[in-house]
C-alpha cells in the first residue's frame, strides 16, 4: 500500500522469525509457557503461550526479560578451578575431564568412606526428585534444595492439615470467589497465575482484601488493605477463629463430614495417651454417635457423630471431640479482637468486620454449580454448592518462626467456613489432595560406605521414630533437619548447612556440593558471617569445609567461594523437566507437567547441571546410573532420563504420553517419543479432570477414581481434614517423657510447648529475646515482580527498574524519628549493622521498615562494575539477620516445628548516620575478580535480532 | 513547524486504554515493548552503560509507582507512562524536518528516523514525557503502537495487538480503535469512565486510563459491621453450645 503523502513507507509485515519453538520460562520459579522466535539463531523475541495452563499467554517483565539473561555478560564459560584463596575470584580454566575426573576423585573416596561427609544441597533447583535420587544412590542424607528457607511452613503446615497447600498445591477459585483474603505475598512468586485472577476477581466485582505490612502490588489494588504488623497474622486469624465461633457461623456439616473435628481426644493429663485419638482395635479413630449412644468408627459413613461433649471411654478414659477442643480454646477472650488488636496493629471493628464479610461471603453470597457429583460413600449431590471465600498466603505467613502454626490457623479457618476445594474456595492443585498422615518419612537412618540410602532423603515424620537422631538424640543430618530442632523440616535446612559444617556440628564434612544457591550472599541468613565461615582454615592451613563444588549458570556471588566450577548453561540451551514427582504445573482442574527443551546452542564450554550429574553418577557407579555392565545408563543425558526413568513401575519424570504408544496418561510404560509428543503439544501436559471431579476432591469418588488410575495416589479413600495434627502430639508427649526415643533435655520444653496440635499462637522468637525497647522495629523485605532473588541485576533490562533499594520507613514515624527522605540510616540488630538510604512512605505499617530484596550485590559479581549502583546503593538485610537466636545456645532463628528461616522474625533500631557516613550502603566486601573466560560487559548494548549480527 | 491537519470525525484512532484498578505495577508491558521492540521499528532500543552505575536506556513504556494523599486515605498509584497518540500531536507540529508524524491511516504517531536530526523539540514539546532520546543513534525515538506487529501477516491474528498488551499479566491494557464509538475499548471506556490525560492542554490524547473501581468497604451488602453472637461464652462452656446438634457423616 502506497502511504499518503508526506508520510515514508514502512514495512508493516517485516519477517519476524524463521522458527517458533515452546519451552517453559525459567525466569522465576513460576514455569509459564513461552514461544521464542527465533531468527538466524538468535532470539528474536520471548511471548507467553496462550495456550499454556500456568500463564495464558501472558508473560511478567521477568520472562519478558529473558533475551537479556540469556546473553548475560555473566554468563560461566568453562570448568574453573580456583588457583587463589577463597572468595578472592582467582580461577583458571580447565576441561570437562578433568573437573569430572576431580570431582569423580573426591567424591569416589567419600562414598567409600563415609557418604555423610558429601553435603548436596540445590538452591532453586527445579529437578529436585532428580537431584534427591542422585543423593539417595550416593548414599547421603545430607541433601535439599531451598525450601527450608523459603516456604517449608507453608508447605507442611498445609500438608498436615488439608492435604494441599497455598501456591504449589492450590489456588484460589478465579472463577467464582466473592471474596479473597491474602496474607503476606511474595510479588515474584506464582506472579502471573495471580495476576491474571486478581483482574478477574476485580471485574466480577468480588473483594480482595490483603494483609501485609507493606503496601506494594497487589496490596495496592486491594479493596482493603491491611497493614499489619509482622509476626502476629496468626493472632489476627485466631481472632477471626474467635468471631465466627461465637457468633455460630460455621459449617458443622462439612465438619462432621470431611474433617476430624468429631474424633475423639484422649484428655488424660500425664498418660501416653493424652492428646491422642481414642481409636478401635483396628487403629480406626473413635467418634460418640449421639443416636446410638456409643463410639463408632469415625470413618463409617451414616453415622450421627457429636461434635461437643466429654465421653469417658472404657480403654482410653476421658475423651472430647475435637471441635470441643477447638471451640473452647479460640473462644477464650484471650482470642477475642479487642484482645488482639494493638499487637496486630489492626483495630477490633475491622477485625469484626472482616469476620463478618467471611461469613456474608461465605454463606450468604450463593455459589452452586449445577453439576451433579458423587461422594466417596456413594451419596449423590445434586448441586456443587460452594463456599465462596478464597485465602491465598505465602512468604509473609512462612518467613516466622511462628509461621507453620500460622498457617494451620488459616487452614483451620477455611475448614471452619467450609470454604476448602469448593466452588468459590481455595482449591487444590492436581496432584493435591494427598492422603494424611501420608507421603514417606525421610531416609537416612543408616548410611554406609557405598551403599544407597533406604529412601529418598526429604519425607514427612510423623512420630519421632521417623526423626535423623541418634541414642543420644542429636541430629544425624548436617542442617539438623529432621531433628529435635526441627521435627518436620520437610524440606531440609539449607540455611544452617555452612555454619554446621564449619562448626563441625553435628560433624565435620568433606565437600559441600551446591548447585544454583547464593549461599555466600542473598541465600544467607548472616551472610558476612558466611563469608568467613567458608574462607576460615584449621590450624593446618586447610579450609574448615575442605572442598566446595558448585553448578552456576553466572558469576553469582558463591561462584568465588567454590573450589571448582561447573559451569550450567541457560534455561534456553537444555532439557528440563517440570515433574509430578516434585514440583508440576498441575492446576485445579487436573494434573500438568512440563518440560524445557535446548531452543539455542550454548556457544560456551559449559554443560547443563542434570546432564553433568548423570555423568558423575555413572563414573562414580551410583546404582540407577549404570546398567549391568557398568556403562551409563542414559548415555543421551538427561533427555533420555526423563523419557526412560522409572521411579516405580510404570511412574516416571513425566506423567504425559505414557504407554509405548503414548495413550497411557500418568501410570505406563516409558515411551520413546514422549518428548516428541511434549514438543509437540508446546512442551507441556495436561490432563483434564472431569467435570464431576472438580470440587471436593478429598471426598469425591469420581476424583479419587481417577487419581488412583492416574497414580497420584494409591487409593481411593477419602481424605480428611486435619484441623487437629496429631502427629504433633506425639512429638508433645515425647517432650513429656513418654516413649523411648525423647528429645534432648536443652530442647524438651522447646518441642513441649510449641508443637501443639491445635494451632497457636507465640510471639516470634527473636522478638522474645532481645530487649523490645531497644530493637523496637521489624524490618522485612519484599520482592519486587521485576525481580527474581539475586539472579537479575546482571539483566541489562531488569537492573534498570530496580538498580538499587532504599530502606522504605512509614512516613509518620520517620518524622517521629527525626529522619527524613534521602537521609542514611544504619539498621541495627542484635546481629549487626547496615547502612542505607530512606525513602519515606505512607503504606507501611509503622512499626515496620522494609527494603526490596536481594538487590544489593557484591562488587565485581555477575560481571557488573565495580562500583554499580547496586553496590553503593543497594543492600541487603541478610548482613543484619543471624543464622542463630541472640545467646550462646546455637538455637536456629527458625521454626520450631519445620526449620523455616525466621526471615521476617527480625527486630531492628534506626540511627542516623553522621554526616561523614553518608554516600554509599554498607557493609561493602572487597571487590571479586573476574574469572578467566569472562569478558569485560559490553559499554553499550544495541541488541537487534532483526539485522545480521 | 509541519503543517498538521487533524484527522476527520470517522477516522481511525488506534490506542491503548489502560485500566489503573487493576495494574499492579508489574513492569510486564514496559519490558516486553522492549523486547519487542529492539529489533522491531525503531530498532535497536540502545542501552547505554547497561552493566555499569549508571545504566539508562530507551522505553518507550515506563511504569511510575507513586502513593497519593497521606495517611489513611493514602493510595498506591501504579500508572504506566507511554505515548498517547495524540489526535492533536505537539511533537508533530513542532518537528522542523516533517520526521514526527502521524499516521493518517490509523494514527499512530511515528518518527522517520531518516529524516529525524536529533533536535529534540519533540521531546520539550510532548508535555507527557513521551519521547525517547537514542543517544547512540541521534534520533528521537518512541511507542510505535508496534507498528509492526499489529499488521503483521507473519504472525497469526490473535498475536496481532501491540506486546504491552499481549503480555500484561493483570488484563489492565487493552487495544483497539477509540474512534469507533462501538469498539470494545471504546464501550470499556463508556462504562468505566475512561479518561484522558491532561487534556486542558487540548492535545486531545487517543490513549484513556480506567480510574480504579470503588473501593468495596464491604461485602455485596455493606451490613457486614460485626456478627451477632450467639451466645456468651463467658457465661457458658463454649462446647455445651454445639452438645446436642445432631450431624450426619
Amino acid at each position: 500500500m502506497t502511504p499518503p503523502d508526506g508520510e515514508p513507507a514502512i514495512d508493516l509485515s517485516p519477517r519476524v522469525a524463521d522458527e517458533v519453538k515452546t519451552t517453559t520460562c525459567y525466569m522465576c520459579a513460576c514455569r509459564c509457557g513461552i514461544k521464542v522466535h527465533l531468527r538466524d539463531g538468535r532470539i528474536r523475541y520471548i511471548e507467553g503461550n496462550k495456550r499454556h495452563p500456568v500463564n495464558r499467554g501472558v508473560l511478567c517483565a521477568k520472562g519478558s526479560a529473558g533475551i537479556m539473561q540469556h546473553n548475560s555478560p555473566a554468563r560461566l564459560t568453562a570448568p574453573l578451578l580456583r588457583v587463589g584463596e577463597r572468595g578472592a575470584g582467582e580461577f583458571k580454566e580447565i576441561s570437562w575431564d578433568e573437573a569430572l575426573a576431580l570431582a569423580t576423585t573426591w567424591l569416589g573416596d567419600i562414598r567409600a568412606s563415609d557418604p555423610r561427609k558429601l553435603a548436596f544441597f540445590t538452591g532453586r533447583d527445579q529437578s529436585q526428585s532428580f537431584t534427591g535420587w542422585w543423593a539417595a544412590q550416593f548414599g547421603t542424607p545430607n541433601f535439599a534444595a531451598h525450601g527450608g528457607f523459603c516456604s517449608v511452613n507453608m508447605a507442611a503446615a498445609g500438608l498436615y492439615s488439608i492435604g494441599g497447600s497455598f501456591w504449589e498445591f492450590g489456588e484460589p477459585d478465579w472463577e467464582h470467589a466473592r471474596y479473597l483474603l491474602m496474607f503476606g505475598v511474595a510479588e515474584d512468586h506464582d506472579s502471573n497465575p495471580i495476576k491474571i485472577g486478581l483482574s478477574k476477581l476485580k471485574a466480577r466485582g468480588a473483594k480482595f482484601v490483603s494483609v501485609n505490612p507493606v503496601r506494594t502490588g497487589y496490596s495496592a489494588v486491594a479493596d482493603e488493605w491491611i497493614g499489619i504488623r509482622p509476626g502476629t497474622d496468626g493472632l489476627l486469624v485466631m481472632a477471626l477463629i474467635h468471631e465466627i465461633l461465637k457468633a455460630d457461623r460455621i459449617d458443622l456439616d462439612f465438619l462432621a463430614r470431611y474433617t476430624n473435628a468429631t474424633w475423639l481426644v484422649v484428655q488424660e493429663p500425664g498418660s501416653a495417651n493424652d492428646g491422642l485419638f481414642a481409636r478401635d482395635p483396628a487403629g480406626r479413630p473413635l467418634a460418640w454417635d449421639a443416636v446410638r449412644g456409643e463410639a463408632v468408627s469415625a470413618l463409617e459413613t451414616g453415622i450421627n457423630p457429636r461434635i461437643a461433649g466429654e465421653v469417658d471411654l472404657p480403654d482410653w478414659g476421658r475423651c472430647v471431640p475435637v471441635f470441643h477442643l477447638l471451640a473452647n480454646r479460640y473462644l477464650d477472650a484471650a482470642y477475642a479482637p479487642d484482645a488482639v488488636a494493638e499487637r496486630c496493629g489492626v483495630s477490633a471493628t475491622t477485625i469484626r468486620r472482616i469476620a463478618a464479610e467471611l461469613v456474608e461471603a461465605a454463606f450468604e453470597q450463593k455459589v452452586e454449580i449445577d453439576q451433579p457429583w458423587t461422594d466417596w460413600a456413594g451419596r449423590r449431590h445434586e448441586k456443587m454448592v460452594g463456599r465462596p471465600v478464597s485465602f491465598h498466603a505465602m512468604r509473609g505467613v512462612s518467613a516466622h518462626s511462628n509461621g507453620f502454626q500460622t498457617c494451620r490457623a488459616l487452614h483451620v479457618l477455611q475448614m471452619l467456613l467450609g470454604a476448602v476445594d469448593r466452588p468459590g474456595s481455595w482449591r487444590y492443585k492436581a496432584p493435591y489432595p494427598k492422603p494424611m498422615p501420608g507421603g514417606p518419612k525421610p531416609a537416612g537412618k543408616t548410611v554406609a560406605p557405598n551403599t544407597p540410602l533406604g529412601g529418598m532423603p526429604l519425607g514427612f515424620p510423623l512420630s519421632p521414630e521417623d526423626l535423623l537422631v541418634d541414642q543420644a538424640g542429636k541430629a544425624t543430618r548436617i542442617d539438623k533437619a529432621y531433628s529435635w530442632e526441627a521435627p518436620l523440616s520437610a524440606h531440609g535446612m539449607m540455611h544452617l548447612v555452612i555454619a554446621n559444617a564449619h562448626a563441625g556440628d553435628p560433624y565435620p564434612i568433606d565437600t559441600l556440593f551446591m548447585f544454583m544457591a547464593n549461599m555466600s550472599w542473598n541465600s544467607a541468613m548472616n551472610s558476612a558471617g558466611t563469608m568467613r565461615m567458608l574462607t576460615d582454615k584449621t590450624e593446618d592451613g586447610g579450609y574448615r569445609i575442605p572442598r566446595i563444588i558448585y553448578s552456576d549458570a553466572y558469576y553469582s556471588e558463591m561462584v568465588a567461594y567454590a573450589d571448582l566450577i561447573l559451569p550450567d548453561t541457560t534455561y534456553l540451551e537444555r532439557w528440563d523437566c517440570i515433574s509430578l514427582l516434585d514440583r508440576p504445573i498441575g492446576s485445579a482442574e487436573g494434573p500438568g507437567d512440563a518440560i524445557r527443551q535446548p531452543v539455542v546452542k550454548p556457544d560456551r564450554d559449559v554443560r547443563p547441571f542434570q546432564d553433568v550429574l548423570l555423568d558423575l553418577g555413572a563414573r562414580l557407579g551410583l546404582p540407577g546410573f549404570v546398567d549391568g555392565e557398568g556403562r551409563p545408563k542414559f548415555p543421551g543425558g538427561y533427555s533420555d532420563y526423563i523419557a526412560n526413568h522409572e521411579r516405580r513401575p510404570g511412574i516416571g519424570p513425566l506423567a504425559g504420553w505414557r504407554g509405548a504408544d503414548g495413550a497411557s496418561p500418568g501410570k505406563g510404560a516409558a515411551n520413546p517419543d514422549q518428548l516428541k509428543h511434549y514438543v509437540e503439544n508446546g512442551c507441556f501436559w495436561r490432563h483434564h479432570l472431569p467435570e464431576e471431579a472438580l470440587y471436593f476432591k478429598y471426598a469425591n469418588r469420581a476424583y479419587l477414581e481417577e487419581a488412583v488410575k492416574l497414580g497420584l495416589i494409591d487409593k481411593p479413600d477419602p481424605i480428611i481434614l486435619q484441623l487437629y495434627v496429631e502427629p504433633l502430639q506425639r512429638f508433645r508427649l515425647a517432650a513429656q517423657g513418654h516413649g523411648l526415643i525423647q528429645p534432648p533435655e536443652n530442647l524438651r520444653e522447646r518441642v513441649a510447648t510449641y508443637f501443639d496440635p491445635l494451632p497457636t499462637w507465640y510471639m516470634p522468637f527473636e522478638e522474645a529475646a532481645v530487649d523490645r525497647e531497644h530493637y523496637p522495629m521489624h524490618a522485612v523485605t519484599q520482592r519486587p515482580m521485576a525481580m527474581y532473588h539475586a539472579w537479575h541485576s546482571q539483566n541489562a533490562w531488569l537492573r534498570q527498574i530496580h538498580g538499587e533499594n532504599r530502606l522504605f520507613v512509614n512516613r509518620a514515624t520517620g518524622q517521629s524519628l527525626d529522619i527524613s527522605d534521602d537521609d542514611w540510616v544504619w539498621i541495627v540488630s542484635h546481629h549487626g549493622r547496615v547502612k542505607a538510604q530512606v525513602r519515606l512512605m505512607e503504606g507501611c505499617n509503622p512499626d515496620t521498615v522494609w527494603t526490596w530484596n536481594a538487590i544489593g550485590k557484591r562488587s565485581g559479581a555477575w560481571n557488573l562494575d565495580a562500583d554499580a549502583r547496586e553496590t553503593t546503593h543497594g543492600f541487603l538485610l541478610n548482613h543484619a539477620i543471624s543464622e542463630f537466636l541472640p545467646g550462646p545456645a546455637r538455637a536456629p532463628n527458625a521454626d520450631p516445628i519445620t526449620g523455616q528461616a525466621a526471615w521476617y522474625d527480625l527486630r531492628i533500631r534506626l540511627e542516623k548516620c553522621a554526616p561523614e557516613e553518608v554516600g554509599e550502603t554498607s557493609p561493602r566486601p572487597s571487590t571479586v575478580l573476574r574469572p578467566p573466560g569472562m569478558d569485560r560487559a559490553p559499554r553499550i548494548l544495541r541488541y537487534d535480532a532483526s539485522k545480521p549480527r | 513547524m509541519t503543517s498538521y491537519t487533524p484527522p476527520a470525525e470517522g477516522t481511525r484512532k488506534l490506542g491503548l486504554v489502560i485500566d489503573l484498578d487493576t495494574c499492579v505495577g508489574c513492569h510486564a508491558c514496559a519490558v516486553n515493548c522492549k523486547e519487542w521492540n529492539t529489533s522491531g521499528h525503531s530498532a535497536p532500543l540502545t542501552d547505554l552503560a547497561p552493566y555499569s552505575r549508571d545504566a539508562s536506556g530507551v522505553w518507550f513504556n515506563r511504569v511510575h509507582a507513586f502513593e497519593a494523599g497521606s495517611g489513611e486515605d493514602s493510595r498506591t498509584v501504579h500508572f504506566p507512562r507511554s505515548c498517547l497518540h495524540c489526535e492533536e500531536p505537539a511533537c508533530v507540529s513542532v518537528c522542523p524536518t516533517g520526521a514526527s508524524y502521524k499516521r493518517a491511516e490509523d494514527g499512530i504517531v511515528l518518527v522517520n528516523a531518516d529524516t529525524c536530526i536529533g533536535c529534540k523539540l519533540c521531546s520539550w514539546a510532548c508535555p507527557y514525557g513521551a519521547r525517547e532520546f537514542d543517544e547512540e543513534d541521534g534520533v528521537m525515538k518512541k511507542c510505535t503502537l508496534c507498528v509492526d506487529k499489529i499488521y503483521n501477516e507473519n504472525l497469526p491474528e490473535e498475536d496481532r495487538v501491540p506486546a504491552c498488551v499481549s503480555t500484561c499479566p493483570a488484563n489492565a491494557r487493552h487495544f483497539g480503535d477509540l474512534g469507533d464509538p462501538d469498539s470494545s475499548v471504546s464501550r470499556m471506556v463508556a462504562e468505566r469512565g475512561g479518561v484522558e490525560l491532561m487534556p486542558e492542554l487540548g492535545y486531545k490524547p487517543v490513549n484513556r486510563y480506567l480510574p480504579p473501581r470503588p473501593k468495596k468497604t464491604g461485602c455485596g451488602s455493606g451490613k457486614s459491621a460485626a456478627l451477632e453472637p450467639a451466645f456468651d461464652p463467658a457465661a457458658m462452656h463454649p462446647a455445651l453450645r454445639w452438645l446436642d446438634r445432631i450431624l450426619t457423616r
